[in-house]
């Protein structure tokens, strides 16, 4: 188990060292394709109608006369040793794992990084948490009162809740109930929950609704197939032979057998989340790290870029792993080697 | 009135493409103490009367009819909630393939201490005791380490075992096994069964085996019923029902009989065709597509459902063709056949 | 798939049915109801009521001003920001020499003092420009404001690794001494030869050549004064230290900031601003559509970018009266034209380039452009009207403004090009504006023979990489291509410098495209040496003119922005000067 655990972390490692390379060759590789120079690619990190000389001087401090592979070194060594910053005023030390200096603004990524974790956390969390059980549930009596009213109405809602992207269903939410009845907080409402939980809770209300609506659709379609095939299963016959409650049945045999493939599901969907709930969080204006990679990208901050790409990439790749353990322990058949 | 007494009992599943007739009018009765064996080819109906016999339908879509008395207490008209009560402690159930019938994810102990438990208010220390009690009870070996062991890492005759002793875990008074050797080879067969004819005297429990092969209850029954098309078709005692079977299914089934001495595909009396659908059963006696002698009834097999008659020797035959015919028929026909080596 | 789609169907009917519900309810009725001020009676809401006159002008002190950005500033350090928005907002905390004279109106366009006691003194023909400085002046912490900060905050603004972002005007127009490097890599550099405080309260400029809409330079925030101590360098601005009617409260870089009143500020040396609200809040990078919504609903009090608004809400609030009784649509000093390059043959003769000019459908440009409201009027030339002394004039008048087939077809034959020609035309590809135009142009030009092949870019590449830079548009062809400027301020340097004179432009990153003419040069060098207003505005004219005359420039449309006016803000008034309204204004009531 242990060397299993420590091979797949070996196996991570070696995925976020390729993932850093093709984001650092995307970034440069295809403007060079372009047939873009040093000096054009500084020029995106200057002022309107920069001078020659201005565009230069970036482009020198930036590092982009240097070739990629130096610029990649320098990028790997500021992670694994630290890296020190010229403000102009004085010089920075930047402990490792220092990803650098954004372009753009001149912040540390790395504090950056760790200051928006908390806002996806927050609403990873509580989303996750609606949307399981939500999702669960309804996917539960849907799959016990097959054919009803209440499962035409909930999987048709499901559907809808698959197919209707986020910006769609958050803006509509806005609209109707904050900016329309005035319930809920607007846009860009963030409290941390250390300063007051039942702010911070109701702030993120609307997020989260919408962001376990869209997952809430797929896992209650997901258990509800699951069920109707556990619930078909002999040992299901053979636990109400047994005289267990008809609660029993469902949850401890049936919804037991249908949770695994839901596991499965949650540990991508939960990790990928924590690397950034992009659209919600671009939506309801949420500073949290799907935010940041999106204003990286947009301001092509590869710095900020690198950053943010390897930070969901590593929550992938924990949540992935965790998953696979995971899966051992609820599924005894399954055996980790 | 018999400690398991069963009264025209009718299991009718509405579908879209009609009713399906899964049991029709069945009536049977069984002691404590005393074996029956439910005989037929599968769609026969004895896993549904099984099932129903244990409540399992309750809730669902069949609709079921008739009388169910299980030791005083009539079980069709009875709440579901009373029946979930008798189940698994005054009646419990070993089903056929234990890998698919025991939960892939919790261990042998576990299944065996919930069973125990939804009966017995007992800590799961207490519990787990009995786990193991039983295990060794049914010869299990190291039963104390086998408890935590998962279904998949036992073998099909331990599976077997851990099932029974699953279905034992609160002393039941009716036991119902369903196929419980099928999925095991010969020799496993015969020490499950010998093993379920011990534990039967211990506990002195009424026995019903569900199983298509008449050879699996030749040894262990007291009665045996035979069902056809959701219908009982001949029902005595076991002697008579391999010494002197009257139905031309039931002589059917025993040519059927895979022996020691004979390759297990070998028939020497193959019953043609395949069983009926229960949804468009033949009008008249439902066999009587399949039967070689339809054309000795005048007529009447394809119109007539035929009465479930009594013999002089006690044991009730559904067949329209005259005692005499059948008499002779056994005699001078089939029985030779049957006794060639 | 078939249930799927109907199932979407069903749901964006749904949306449409709720958004105008939204719009013709809810937000209708919020509209309706009289904002409340303390004049009462003027605060009926009206299009372009912020035009010409303040709208619910009000003295009230006190209250939140809310304010949101769907993206960030590119830096709030004086030294280091170039966004329109970012000089007007500014002005809470900083003050400049000079500043633009607040409030609406013609005159709104022109500058006058702040920290200054009267505008510019210039000498040696505009070669040295001198301010004198006001007493009384503190920073937030109470140490007096002297020239001496100012002309410090000047010279740290010339270090562009430190500060990328801010203006190089005064890099480029004062006389630094050869070895200067900035005041951090040669701190003990003198640079007096560049700016100097001669006393207390006086700051001079020596200009490398004559200047003379130094006032204008002098408004931008490299003026604002910066305490040496209190410099540190690319990080001055997590903490800038305010010379104006607010302080930094708190700063979350990316997120937002908030201002509250700077107690050391002194009214009585300001007459420009009122500083009315308590507290400023701002958010940033919030969803560019939920600003609008919140604006709308009166959640925030403005949105600071000041350009309008999306499209989702524009088709929100134009059909509804009640929303558009709160908007301003005023012409702002941007033009959007077709930059029609002569590098690129047979562009390289002029006849060609007048083709070109003939061909083009204006009426329908301008729609591609999202017609009168949105868009903006046909241009003729290219500066905008709210340039101090702009004239209107119009070398290629059409009928209709449709295009002239026949004197296209007359160019093209005086070109050598009797059946027309095939040329590249680029855009940017995120601008759904450019691409209309592109598409506009196509056919307007393929009437006379002339092949457009269009390809768009990336925005954000498109001057680097695309068409500011000369070796693509060599290799391509690049014939024509869809631009848009913006003045920095509104005269005629302010607005023609960047875009016409052919000495600014480089291997990449040009925002002259295809200006290259040594009259347009010629006058420039006149026109920004000319101390007299009336002859130095002629002058502009004059550059105009001769752009016009070598046709290189099509002009399409002078940008109109449609701006909404915030429920329950005070004092709101659209200057001329900021082209948005005046921040430094508004209150809340």
């Amino acid at each position: 188990m242990l060397t299993y655990i420590i091979r797949r972390l070996i196996g991570a490692i070696a995925m976020l060292i390729v993932i850093s390379m093709v984001t650092f060759g995307i970034f440069f590789v295809v403007p060079q394709w372009a047939g873009s120079s040093p000096e054009a690619m500084a020029s995106r990190y200057v002022g309107r109608a920069a001078t020659p000389e201005t565009v230069h001087l970036v482009a020198q401090k930036l590092g982009f006369y240097d070739p990629v592979i130096v610029q990649y070194g320098r990028f790997a060594k500021g992670i694994v040793a630290g890296a020190e910053y010229d403000y102009g005023a004085g010089v920075e030390q930047c402990p490792a794992p220092c990803f650098g200096y954004s372009f753009i603004s001149g912040q540390p990524v790395w504090p950056d990084l760790l200051d928006r974790m908390p806002v996806t956390f927050s609403l990873a969390i509580g989303a996750a948490l609606l949307w399981v059980l939500g999702g669960v549930s309804v996917g539960v009596i849907s799959a016990l009162r097959r054919g009803t009213f209440f499962d035409r109405l909930s999987m048709g809602t499901a559907l809808a809740g698959v197919s209707l992207p986020i910006f769609f269903t958050g803006m509509l939410s806005l609209v109707v109930f904050s900016y329309g009845l005035g319930w809920t907080p607007p846009g860009g409402s963030w409290t941390d929950f250390t300063e007051n939980p039942a702010q911070w809770a109701f702030n993120l209300l609307l997020p989260w609704i919408t962001l376990a609506f869209l997952f809430a659709a797929t896992y209650a379609r997901l258990t509800r197939a699951g069920m109707l095939e556990t619930m078909g299963e002999d040992y299901v016959r053979t636990a109400r032979a047994k005289g267990l409650s008809e609660r029993d049945v469902v949850v401890k045999h049936g919804l037991r057998a249908a949770l695994t493939p839901i596991l499965t599901l949650f540990g991508i969907d939960f990790g990928l989340l924590i690397g950034g709930a992009v659209l919600t969080e671009t939506t309801y204006t949420l500073p949290g790290l799907g935010q940041f990679a999106i204003l990286a990208i947009r301001n092509q901050d590869l710095p900020q870029v690198m950053g943010v790409v390897l930070f969901a990439a590593c929550f992938v790749v924990v949540a992935s792993l965790i998953v696979d353990l995971l899966y051992a322990w609820v599924d005894p058949r399954v055996r980790l080697s | 009135m018999s400690f398991l007494d069963v009264k025209d009992l009718k299991i009718h599943f509405p579908t879209d493409d009609g009713v399906v007739k899964s049991v029709d009018g069945l009536t049977f009765g069984l002691e404590r103490g005393q074996t029956l064996g439910i005989v037929g080819e599968s769609g026969s109906g004895k896993s549904v009367t099984s099932l129903g016999i244990l409540g399992l339908h309750k809730g669902g879509r069949a609709k079921i009819s008739g009388e169910i008395w299980l030791d005083g207490e009539e079980l069709v008209s009875a709440p579901a909630e009373q029946v979930r009560g008798l189940r698994g402690k005054k009646m419990a159930m070993i089903f056929q393939d234990p890998l698919s019938s025991m939960h892939p994810y919790y261990t042998v102990g576990h299944q065996i201490i919930e069973a125990y438990r939804i009966h017995n208010a007992v800590s799961k220390q207490v519990a787990r005791k009995h786990a193991v009690d039983l295990l060794g009870r049914v010869g299990i070996p190291e039963p104390g380490k086998r408890v935590d062991s998962y279904p998949h890492e036992f073998s099909g005759g331990m599976r077997q075992r851990a099932m029974i002793a699953m279905a034992l875990s609160c002393d039941p008074e009716l036991l119902i096994a369903d196929e419980p050797t099928t999925a095991l080879d010969v020799t496993v067969q015969a020490q499950i069964l010998d093993l379920m004819r011990d534990l039967q005297r211990e506990f002195n429990s009424a026995l019903i085996i569900i199983t298509h092969d008449l050879g699996v209850v030749a040894e262990l029954a007291d009665d045996i019923l035979v069902m056809y098309g959701g219908k009982c078709v001949e029902y005595g005692k076991t002697d008579e029902i391999f010494y002197n079977p009257e139905h031309p299914y039931t002589w059917g089934l025993l040519g059927s009989m895979p022996r020691l001495d004979r390759e297990p595909t070998e028939r020497l009396l193959p019953i043609k065709g395949s069983p009926p659908s229960l949804i468009n059963v033949p009008p008249g006696c439902a066999f009587h597509p399949r039967c070689p002698y339809a054309d000795r009834t005048e007529g009447r097999a394809s119109t007539e459902v035929p009465d479930l008659a009594p013999t002089e020797r006690g044991h009730l035959v559904r067949c329209h063709m005259p005692r005499t015919e059948r008499r002779s028929l056994w005699e001078n026909e089939i029985k030779p056949v049957l006794e060639t080596q | 798939m078939r249930r799927k789609s109907a199932l979407a169907a069903a749901a964006t009917a749904t949306l449409a049915l709720v958004l105008s519900a939204c719009g013709g309810g809810g937000g209708g009725s919020n509209s309706q109801q009289p904002a409340q001020s303390a004049s009462g009676a003027a605060a009926q809401p009206a299009f372009n009521a912020a035009l010409t006159e303040v709208f619910n002008p009000s003295t009230k002190k006190g209250g939140t001003l809310k304010v949101a950005n769907y993206a960030d500033w590119d830096s709030l350090d004086p030294a280091d920001t170039y966004y329109g928005y970012s000089f007007n907002f500014g002005r809470y905390y900083w003050r400049t020499l000079t500043t633009y004279k607040t409030g609406p109106g013609k005159d709104s366009n022109t500058v006058v003092p702040d920290l200054a006691e009267a505008l510019g003194e210039p000498s040696d023909e505009g070669k040295t420009w001198t301010y004198k400085i006001k007493s009384g002046l503190k920073f937030e912490d109470g140490t007096p404001i002297t020239a001496k900060d100012v002309a410090y905050a000047v010279a740290r603004s010339y270090d562009k690794e430190t500060f990328p972002h801010g203006p190089s005007y005064l890099n480029e127009l004062l006389d630094w001494p050869k070895d200067f490097k900035g005041v951090y890599k040669t701190p003990d550099a003198d640079y007096s030869s560049a700016v100097e405080a001669t006393d207390d309260s006086t700051v001079v400029f020596h200009l490398k050549e004559p200047f003379a809409s130094f006032d204008y330079i002098v408004q931008m925030p490299m003026t604002a004064p910066v305490p040496k101590d209190k410099d540190t360098g690319a990080k001055y601005k997590e903490h800038v230290i305010s010379s104006g009617p607010y302080k930094f409260e708190t700063n979350e870089a990316g997120k937002r900031f908030s201002l509250v009143r700077n107690e050391n500020w002194d009214a009585a040396t300001d007459p420009n601003r009122p500083a009315l609200p308590d507290k400023i809040e701002v958010q940033l990078n919030v969803n560019a559509d939920d600003v609008d919504n919140q604006l709308i609903s009166g959640d925030i009090h403005l949105d600071v970018q000041g350009t309008g608004m999306q499209p989702a809400a524009l088709g929100k609030v134009l059909p509804d009266p009640a929303l558009k009784a709160r908007t301003d649509n005023p012409t702002i000093p941007r033009l959007w034209f077709v930059s029609v390059i002569p590098e690129t043959p047979p562009l390289d003769n002029i006849e060609c380039r007048k083709a070109v000019m003939w061909a083009a459908d204006r009426v329908a440009n301008q729609t591609a452009f999202g017609g009168e409201v949105a868009g903006g009027e046909i241009a003729t030339n290219v500066m905008p009207p709210p340039i101090v002394g702009q004239e209107k004039f119009d070398l290629y008048a059409t009928p209709e403004n449709k295009g002239d087939v026949e004197k296209a077809k007359a160019a093209l034959t005086a070109c050598g090009q009797p059946n027309g020609f095939s040329t590249t035309m680029t855009f940017r590809a995120d601008r759904p504006r450019e691409k209309a135009l592109a598409e506009s142009m196509q056919q307007a030009l393929a009437r006379v023979g002339i092949k457009l092949t269009l390809k768009g870019f990336p925005g954000s590449s498109y001057f680097s990489d695309y068409a500011g830079n000369v070796n693509y548009v060599k290799k391509n062809g690049v014939g024509l291509a869809a631009h848009g400027w913006g003045s920095d301020w509104p005269d005629g340097y302010g607005f023609m410098q960047a875009i016409v004179d052919s000495r600014t432009i480089r291997p990449a990153g040009n925002y002259n495209l295809s200006v290259k003419s040594d009259k347009v040069d010629g006058l420039i060098d006149q026109a920004k040496a000319e101390l007299d207003e009336t002859k130095r505005n002629k002058l502009w004219v004059d550059v105009d003119k001769a752009v016009m005359e070598d046709a290189s420039i099509l002009p399409v449309v002078w940008a109109k922005s449609l701006l909404l006016r915030g429920q329950g803000v005070t004092n709101l008034a659209y200057n001329e000067g900021q082209s948005q309204y005046d921040y430094a204004l508004l209150g809340v009531e």
